[in-house]
């Protein structure tokens, strides 16, 4: 069913009890073309992209949970795409655009706000760097720009911009292009767009093994049986090393818990998004009227979508030094993803030791940005067995070559 | 939070502390005879166990030392303390380094 103006009309006066389900719910095949393990929002464009661009339609996306209650769920939504070295730019950039584009291709509102993102700076060094950023992203045609102080001011009052604060304010990156969109909408817009052309969209089945032979992928055990495959591609964010010790090899991963807020909702106040490197915060308001608050990574390994309260009160702090009007909110709700850590900050999109076995991890704390792209240059590299070139430099090999693309300027911390 | 045991000053609260990633991974004696995949396996592959896994962690405002910790991953809970350079209790109970 198409959505629109007229389904909208006609459902209301049903009082909306006449929807059909966006997807089906099918039982599992016992063999695809190609079996998506992870039914986030990278997964699931994945399965569409192959369906949409690639003619591939006997796929199926297998989620243990329910569909983006990993990651993509949990996250605080932050899309822009000023990353600093080419590669990541193009990627970035490229994932970004067609997120432009979203809402209309996939028939679905994911509720995308270009309201500008700002990554301020508070130390000479911070300026400078930020300056450099700023340039190297504008000669990749990218949109971005520096802002004084009072520029800020005027864009966002609300922050505290005096000069004699222990973080002062001296300038600022904004990328007018980037913003927030609706993160269950992207996997569910995503998820109803690949049910649509043929795949199956199969929840609550959780993969155990991946079974191979002769250095090659055979299939999946699932606890819903057994699954063959002719390709398996793997999106599980932060499992992606216990996928990989199924298939037998390790990765340059680390998973962390990273912890994200809410505040009670409030009338509109706050219209950009503000990130801060140096003091650990980043924060932006939603449609119903809530800060939407995040962090930094707890420092060590979990897999507990939990964390600790220090940087919780990191995170307050800082966020009350920048905006004290903020000081007497209550704070909602709490949570944590589990995410996938990479040393060089940038994701691993890539063909494995085991031939037909492709994996798509490393996004860390920012790769709901990339979410389209993602699964855009995976379809390509599952259906060709051969990255494209927007991908071409994120291999698991780049750890053994050395060519590492360190990121982690535009994504240790912020997103 | 987590209270983690010193083993030098006792039990501490876990913002006294800095995690420093997987124990146990030995430094290759001679790094110009491996091949670039196993120095990259030395550099930076890594179990990332789901359950229990030995770490290493720093009492950084405190007395500095460094330590091994088992801990699991999904509860928090911490099975082990010992000192760096000791053999790692519980041998049965952690899954070691996947290979
Ligand atoms: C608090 C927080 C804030 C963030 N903020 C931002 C931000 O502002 N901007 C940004 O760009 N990024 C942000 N990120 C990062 C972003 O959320 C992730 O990089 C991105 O959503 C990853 O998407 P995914 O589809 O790969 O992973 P997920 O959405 O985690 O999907 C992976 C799926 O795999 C499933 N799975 C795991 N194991 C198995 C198995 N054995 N069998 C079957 N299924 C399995 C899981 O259940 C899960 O649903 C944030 C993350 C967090 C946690
Ligand atoms: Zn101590």
């Amino acid at each position: 069913m198409r959505y629109s103006i007229f389904s909208l009309a006609r459902n209301a006066f049903g009082h909306h009890e006449g929807w059909p389900a966006a997807w089906r719910s099918p039982e599992p095949k016992q063999s695809y073309d190609v079996v998506i393990v992870g039914g986030g929002g990278h997964g699931l464009a994945t399965a569409y992209y192959l369906a949409a661009l690639h003619g591939i339609r006997d796929v199926a996306v297998i989620e243990k949970g329910w569909l983006g209650g990993g990651n993509t769920g949990r996250n605080t939504t932050i899309i822009r795409s000023n990353y600093l070295w080419d590669e990541s730019a193009h990627l970035y950039e490229h994932s970004l655009k067609l997120y432009e584009g979203l809402s209309r291709e996939l028939n679905f509102n994911i509720m995308l706000s270009q309201r500008g993102v700002l990554n301020l700076a508070h130390n000479l060094h911070d300026l400078r760097e930020l300056s450099r950023r700023v340039n190297a992203i504008r000669l990749n045609g990218i949109d971005s720009e520096v802002l004084t102080p009072v520029q800020i001011k005027a864009m966002v009052p609300i922050l505290d911009t005096s000069p004699d604060v222990r973080y002062p304010v001296l300038g600022a990156s904004l990328q007018r292009r980037g913003g927030v969109a609706r993160h269950d909408a992207v996997a569910w817009g995503f998820a109803r767009g690949a049910d649509a052309r043929g795949v199956d969209v199969i929840q609550n089945c959780e993969v155990t093994g991946i079974r191979q032979r002769n250095g090659a992928v055979e299939g999946v055990e699932t606890s819903r049986g057994y699954i063959r495959a002719r390709k398996v591609g793997v999106v599980v964010a932060g499992h992606a090393s216990v996928l990989a010790a199924m298939a037998g090899f390790r990765l340059p991963i680390e998973s962390h818990p990273l912890q994200a807020l809410v505040s009670e909702p409030i009338k509109p106040i706050h219209h950009s998004v503000v990130m801060s490197n140096a003091v650990h915060v980043y924060v932006s308001q939603s449609d119903k009227g809530e800060l939407v608050i995040g962090a930094g990574i707890d420092g060590y390994d979990s897999y507990a979508q939990r964390g600790s309260f220090p940087v919780i009160e990191d995170q307050m702090g800082a966020l009350v030094e920048l905006f004290p009007i903020f000081s007497r909110l209550k704070m909602l709700r709490h949570w944590a993803g589990i995410v996938d850590t990479c040393p060089d900050a940038s994701p691993i999109i890539s063909k494995t030791p085991v031939k037909h076995l492709y994996f798509n991890c490393g996004w860390g704390t920012g790769g709901f940005k990339a979410t389209p792209g993602s699964g855009w240059v995976f379809a390509h590299t599952i259906a060709h067995d051969a990255p494209h070139a927007l991908n071409a430099a994120f291999t698991l090999d780049r750890f053994s070559t050395g060519a590492l693309i360190d990121e982690h300027g535009a994504a240790a911390v912020a997103h | 939070m987590l209270l983690i045991e010193c083993p030098w000053c006792g039990p501490r609260e876990e913002s006294e502390f800095h995690c420093g990633g997987e124990a146990h991974i030995v430094r290759p004696l001679h790094p110009e005879q491996l091949s670039d995949p196993e120095w990259a396996d030395y550099l930076f592959m890594r179990s990332n166990p789901k359950g229990p896994h030995r770490e290493r962690w720093v009492h950084e405002a405190g007395c500095g030392r460094w330590f091994n910790v088992e801990r699991d991953t999904v509860t928090h809970e911490i099975t082990a303390v010992y000192r760096m350079g000791g053999p790692p209790p519980n041998p049965s109970a952690a899954p070691g380094r996947k290979r």
